[in-house]
Order: structure tokens, then sequence, then C-alpha cells
């Protein structure tokens, strides 16, 4: 019964926390949400989808044709996401692995051009925009290059502030 | 088909599924950090707004005040509210007159003549960008001129653009000079060619907030046709005295910063209220109410409006419940509220308490009673201005009180449409929100556009600024910009970062006020006085205690850095949001109310301070307090006010220096916390 009781609890949390997320990028208070903001609002409550991941999660919950999500549909169907942990988070081996992929010559760092050909040119590319931003923000500024594995540990320091 | 041939295919694979989790993993880490902004971004909205319900607080204090007259309150609110409106144009003229006062040969600034010219403009502009000072004969100089010149200006100017004239609008300033400058810079400088509409809010907040106008009056003077100011909220005395540009001008000009003042408060109130492009775009700083009727203000007195919410207003507040209680009119009270006179020179007697009805509205004016009084009672002056001035759109239909700032309403798309059309209008552009990219429409067909022209307006990095440029099509243009050469090269992160750690700062400040109430409703969820309570239960208290409105669960990790297995050690977080302890002999809870309600203190010292010498009497100082203590149901004794003077090392000379006192209350650093 208390085993009850505290799952309920957990529930009602897991609620309260993803509607505080959601009213985040509700401007109207009118409990929508643009369909644009589902991936930022997902990432925010700590899950790693793919845009391919979101697109599909954002076909079941949004309003056909109106571009909004109601929260209505998307409080059952986040709250099912975060219980199953579908979208879990990269482990620092893999993601140290998947820098090395690319690093060819196995040099400890990647040049920005080679970043920004794989970035830009496979899989799901970045925008320029998105781009740009990651270079200004992580390419070394002496030696113009990107410490991936620095990058790694300083991003995820940022994630569990 | 060998094997040389299948290698490179799975290389290829490989690197497809390393750069999809790399992509993955840093588009998490960006939406992170957009989450981060926009929480931000809530805390500083919601913390400006609850410092402006303040001011509702404030009038609260002065209708208690007007209840609970006592010989020694009574001398202290005559002080206040005292006669001095007599004079006629002609003796102000006088009192402003520039002409005895010297510039000494030591002067480095720049010399004006009148009339003023585009040369002299000039000169004022690039003294202000190195930070030189005008003399204060220039300033009251340009003012004067001003004066003369805005008097004769209607309330609502119309303006026209053609193929070879495209027109600028700009929104809120708040002192900030450096995005004038850049507007200049990007667009051009006001001239016949170039005309400029200015929406409102020059002042207060920003540090330039004199250099503004001075420069925006100069090319006022010069280009009377194409240069158009309208009245924004804060071009209100009462409202400099809070936000800043009373404090900034009597800094900077310490022996005529008085007379400059006064003269401004003249100028303000003469400042037309509003402007119409081609008949069908109206810019005005506020908004619209369902009852905003053109025409009657067309027709007004403006200028006997100086202030949104004057004593006389309050008066009338009490008066109306009293006529309505007794049933009677009285009539020799009653002329006074003819429809157009409202808010005329202050009255001597501000009201006869032995005759006002005592209710329960003293304690909390319902201001949306007020707002409906205001309107039915006339049409009057005052209602119709302060709609323009103070009010906000809002998503829903319908036409309600606007309740956060105090003033004016919330209007609805279905209010646009109706007020646009009864007066042939297709759009209306304002200002008075920030807005993280500068403008924003809203309401149906995008009716309503809000035009804000101050930049980092919050913090560095908090937002763009934007203006607009429109030709004879009536379609608007927008441009944005940042000021901060540093801006542009700060990245998300470290843009993000930096806002953050300003409103998070600003949001400890706020906790810590409320620690009390904080530890009364943490220890509801610990009854057995553990001193450690659930991160859940420390979200709902923090919610119901501060009544932000913020996201308490996705800040928590940002507040709270301490917590283990889910739990938080209340007491200790506490003591980690305060200032260093105050010595023995000062009673902590005084501390904690003063500083609670330390904005509302600093704007009621001023308003004592008629002659704005920045020094207030030991004496006015105690009545004022053991007035504002007994509003607040506080038992203070002359001894712990003594011992609190003491404490905050006034000179002992029986005068207390404003300034001084108010630093008093800044509280320590507490970017070690961040």
């Amino acid at each position: 019964m208390a085993e009850e009781k505290e799952s309920e609890e957990n529930i009602s949390a897991l609620h309260k926390k993803i509607t505080d997320a959601f009213q985040l990028f509700d401007y109207d208070s009118n409990n929508t949400v643009n369909v644009r903001e589902i991936g930022t609002i997902m990432y925010s409550l700590g899950c790693f989808p793919s845009q391919a991941d979101i697109r599909e999660f954002t076909a079941k919950v949004g309003e056909d044709f109106s571009g909004v999500v109601h929260l209505d549909k998307f409080l059952p169907a986040m709250t099912k996401v975060l219980l199953e942990n579908r979208f879990p988070p990269i482990p620092r081996s893999k993601l140290l692995q998947a820098f090395k992929v690319l690093d060819k010559d196995q040099k400890g760092y990647l040049k920005p051009e080679e970043l920004t050909k794989y970035m830009m040119e496979k899989a799901e590319p970045f925008t320029q925009e998105e781009m740009d931003e990651m270079l200004t923000a992580h390419t070394h500024q002496k030696d113009n290059v990107i410490h991936y594995e620095k990058l790694i540990d300083k991003l995820t320091a940022d994630q569990n502030m | 088909m060998g094997c040389g041939m299948g290698k490179p295919r799975i290389q290829q694979n490989k690197s497809i599924r390393a750069a999809l989790l790399i992509q993955r993993w840093y588009r998490q880490y960006v939406a992170r950090l957009e989450m981060r902004r926009r929480c931000t971004w809530n805390i500083f909205q919601s913390i400006e707004y609850a410092g402006e319900q303040d001011q509702i607080k404030l009038y609260n204090f002065f209708g208690f005040l007007m209840d609970h007259f006592t010989p020694t309150s009574r001398n202290l609110i005559s002080h206040i509210f005292r006669e001095n409106e007599i004079c006629h144009d002609a003796d102000w003229e006088r009192y402003f007159c520039y002409k005895d006062i010297e510039v000494p040969a030591s002067y480095s600034g720049p010399h004006l003549t009148i009339p003023m010219t585009f040369c002299g403009l000039s000169k004022l502009m690039e003294a202000f960008k190195h930070k030189q000072q005008l003399h204060a004969r220039y300033v009251l100089q340009i003012l004067g001129e001003t004066w003369r010149l805005l008097r004769i200006l209607p309330n609502i100017n119309h303006v026209s653009v053609c193929h070879t004239k495209e027109i600028t609008i700009c929104g809120d300033l708040h002192g900030q000079l450096e995005d004038l400058l850049l507007i200049f810079y990007k667009n051009g400088l006001p001239s016949c060619e170039k005309p400029y509409i200015f929406n409102g809010d020059f002042v207060d907040r920003g540090k330039n907030s004199l250099e503004i106008m001075l420069i925006l009056f100069g090319f006022l003077l010069v280009y009377p046709n194409d240069v158009h100011l309208n009245r924004g909220n804060h071009e209100d005395h009462i409202v400099n005295l809070r936000y800043g540009f009373t404090k900034e001008v009597l800094g900077k000009y310490r022996v005529h910063g008085k007379k400059i003042l006064k003269l401004l408060q003249k100028i303000f109130s003469w400042l037309p209220l509003a402007t119409v492009i081609n008949h069908k775009v109206l810019v005005v700083h506020g908004g619209i109410s369902d009852s905003t009727d053109l025409d009657l203000v067309a027709r007004m007195d403006r200028h006997r409006v100086r202030e949104a919410f004057n004593f006389s207003t309050i008066s009338v507040f009490y008066r109306i419940q009293a006529r309505e209680k007794s049933g009677r009119a009285h009539s020799s009270n009653w002329s006074r509220f003819s429809a157009d006179r409202l808010c005329l020179a202050r009255s001597s007697s501000v009201c006869d308490p032995f005759t006002l009805e005592k209710t329960g509205f003293k304690r909390c004016p319902n201001f949306s009673f007020l707002h409906k009084c205001m309107n039915v009672i006339t049409r009057n002056a005052s209602a119709q201005i302060v709609d323009l001035l103070w009010s906000d759109p809002m998503p829903q239909n319908g036409c309600i009180a606007n309740e956060v700032r105090g003033g004016g309403c919330y209007w609805g798309p279905d209010v646009t449409e109706e007020v646009l059309g009864r007066h042939n209008l297709q759009l209306l552009i304002r200002s008075h929100e920030c807005k993280q990219d500068g403008y924003e429409f809203c309401h149906d067909r995008r009716q309503v556009l809000t035009i804000f022209s101050a930049s980092n307006y919050y913090e560095v990095g908090s937002n763009r600024g934007a203006y607009i440029r429109m030709g004879p099509d009536l379609v608007p243009h927008f441009i944005q910009y940042q000021a901060s050469s540093t801006c542009r090269e700060l990245t998300l992160r470290q843009s993000v970062g930096w806002t953050e750690r300003s409103a998070l700062r600003a949001l400890r400040q706020q906790l810590f006020v409320h620690k009390s109430d904080l530890i009364g409703a943490f220890q509801e969820f610990d009854p057995n006085n553990t001193g450690v309570i659930s991160l859940r239960h420390w979200a709902t208290a923090t919610e119901r205690v501060l009544k932000l409105g913020l996201p308490w669960r996705v800040l928590r990790p940002q507040l709270v850095s301490r917590a283990q297995h889910g739990m938080v050690n209340y007491q200790q977080w506490i003591r980690e949001l305060s200032i260093p302890e105050p010595k023995p002999e000062v009673y902590t809870s005084i501390l904690e109310t003063m500083y609670k309600n330390h904005s509302n203190l600093e704007t009621i010292f001023r308003i004592i301070d008629t002659d704005h010498s920045g020094l207030i009497s030991f004496e006015e100082f105690r009545q004022t307090w053991k007035l504002l203590s007994s509003h607040l149901k506080m038992e203070i004794s002359d001894k712990a006010i003594a011992d609190l003077a003491q404490s905050m090392d006034f000179n002992k000379d029986g005068s207390i220096d404003i300034n001084e006192f108010m630093e008093a209350f800044r509280l320590v650093d507490l970017s070690s916390h961040g």
C-alpha cells in the first residue's frame, strides 16, 4: 500500500516537472506550445532523442495542421517516455568512442574542417547556425582545434549543474 | 566483392552512427541552455512586475495615512502634500531662468547657444560620448526651450509618410545611451528627410537618462516637424522617485538638480500622448482600453495630469466610497469631479477624516474598483491617459484592470478590433514591455506590435533591442541590435551563463527577503524537526511563499547545491542566502521588514525630502517609520528606532542622508554562491 502511494507521489512529481518545463514555452498561457519547441522540452527533461525520435513523438502528440501541442496530450505521452527511460543519456565512453571514430588519425583532437564535414554532411546534419555556434564556443583559442575529450568533460559538467 | 570493397562501407556506417551520436548529444546540450535562458527571462520578468506591485503597496500606505490622522501624522502629511501650485507660468519662467547661472572658466564641456542648431547637437552628442557633463546653465536652457515648444504641440501628433520619407519608430530606451547612439549609427540622425517617433520611457533604470532626454529634446528643437516624442509611464515624477531618474539628476547636479527636476516635471506633463501615422497607425506607449476615445484625448488638457496616481486621486477614491455609503452627494466636494477635471492641482485639504467612512478597502485599495470608478465618474482625462500609458495586451478577450502594474488595463483582441475599428485605424504600435527579440506581434491579424529599444535590458545578453522603419505602405520593417561590444563575441553558453548568474542573484535576494516565511513553510513539512525536507517539499513550499510563478523544479539545481538523497537541509540553505549577521543591538525582524519594504521606504523618503536635499530630519524619519510600522502591524519602540539609526551610522547632527541609509541595504555580493 505504501509502495503504491510512493509511486503515486512519484508520478505526481513527474507530472509537475513536465508541466513546469512545458509552461516555460507556453507564451499565451493556454497550455499549448508551438510544435517546434517539443524537442527542446524533451531534451530539457533529460532525454536524448534523435531528430527522428522527436518527429515521431511530435506526430503522436501534435494537433493536426495547427502547429501546436496541447498539454493534455503531451503530459501522458511524456510521462511514459520518462518512466520507460526511452531516450537515455549517452554514456561518456560511447561518446568518446564516437569522437575517436571520426578522428581517423587518432590525434586526440579534431580540426574545425573535419568536424564540420561530419556534423553538416552526415546523419542528421547541423544547420549553419548550429555549426557556427559549436565552433565558436569550443574551438581552442590558440591552436584552433577541438579537443574532444575536454569538450566532453566540460559539457557533462554543465549538465550536472 | 572482396574485403577491400566491404571495409569502406562499414567504415562509412560507423562514422555516420558516430556523427549521429554526437549530434544528438550536442543538441541536447544546446536545448538545455535554451531552457536556462527561458528560466532566466521568467525570473527577471516576474521580479520586475513584483516590483511594480510595490507601487500599489505604497498607495495602500498613503491611504492608511489618511485614515489614521493623529496630530503628529497630520503635520507630516501636510508637509508632504503641501499646496505649492499657485504660481503662474510667468513666475515659473522666472524661477527656471538660466541667465544668472555662471559657467566657470574651468568648465571643459560643450557651450551651447539658443536657438539650438544641428552643430550644437553634434557637439552635445560628442560630449556625451566622451562622458562629459553639460553645465546646468545649458541644461536649463534646453529644457526651457523644450517646455515652450511642447506647450504649443497637440495631444496627438499627426504625421504622414510618403515615398521619399520613411519614418523610424523607437521604443523604450530607459536611460541606455549606448542603444540610442547605436540606433543613430545604424539608421542615421533625425532630420527633415529622416523623421523619428520616440515612443516613451526615455528615463529611469539606465544611468544616462538625462543625456538621452537632452539629445531627444535637442532634436525636437531643431526639427520640430520631424521628431515626435510620446509620453511614457516613466515620464512621471513619482515613478522617477522610485526608479532612478531623480537620483541620477540629483547626483549629477548637486546645486541645480532640484530646479532641473521641477522643470522636467512640467515638461513630462506637456509631452504629447500619441502619434498617428497616415491616419491609420496609432503609436502610443502602453496601449488602449475598451473606453479609449481619441477624440476625447485630443481635446483634454493633458498637462493637468502630472502623475498617474496622485493623492487627490486617492482622495477621490475615498470620497466615492463615502458617498456610496452615505447615499448623499456632498455637493461642495462633488463639484470637484466634473467631467474633465479630475486630477487638478493637489488640494490642501486632502480629505476630512471625520466624514470618511472606514471601509474594508483601506487595507488594500481594490484597484479594479478604482479603475471602474475612474471610468464611471467621467471618461476623464486621467483615466484615458493612464490607460494609454500603462496598459498591456493579453491573449484572451475582454478588458480587465492591470493589477500587476497597478495602472491601466489588460486588453484583449476583441478590444483591439473594436477600438481600431471605431477610429478607422489598422495597426497599433506600442512599447512598455521588454521582448527578447526587440519586437513582437500579437492579437488577430497582427494588429498590435510591441517595439522595445533597450537591449540587454535585464543583463548583458538578455535581449535584443529593435526599431521600426515604415514607408507609405505602412508595413513595418525591423532592425534588431544588441549594444555592447563584448556581446557579439559571447557564445550562447557564455551569454546564458552571464544573464543567468545575474537573475539567480536577484532571485536569491528575493528568497532572502522572505526567509522567515520560508522557514515557517519548510517547518510545516518537517513536523519532527529533523532539519531536512525532500526537494519536492522544498519546491512546493518555496512556490507557496514567493508566489512568483516560477518553475521551481527546473530551477532547483541552481538554487540548492547541496542535496543528499533527494533531501535538503533547509536551515543551512537559508543561512547560505543571508547577509552577515547584524549587530546584536539591532532587531533582526526590523531589518528584514525594512529590507522587504526598502524600495517603498526609499520612495517615501524621497517624497518627504521635498526640497530634494538628500537629507531628512531625524524627527521626520522617526515619524515615518512609526507610521509605516503601525501600518505593517509591527511593534517598534522609540529605543529600537534610535538603535537602528545608530547602527546605520548617521552623522549625529539630526539629519539622515537618504543615500547612506539606502546603501546599508545592499546585500553582500552573493557571487561566491554562484
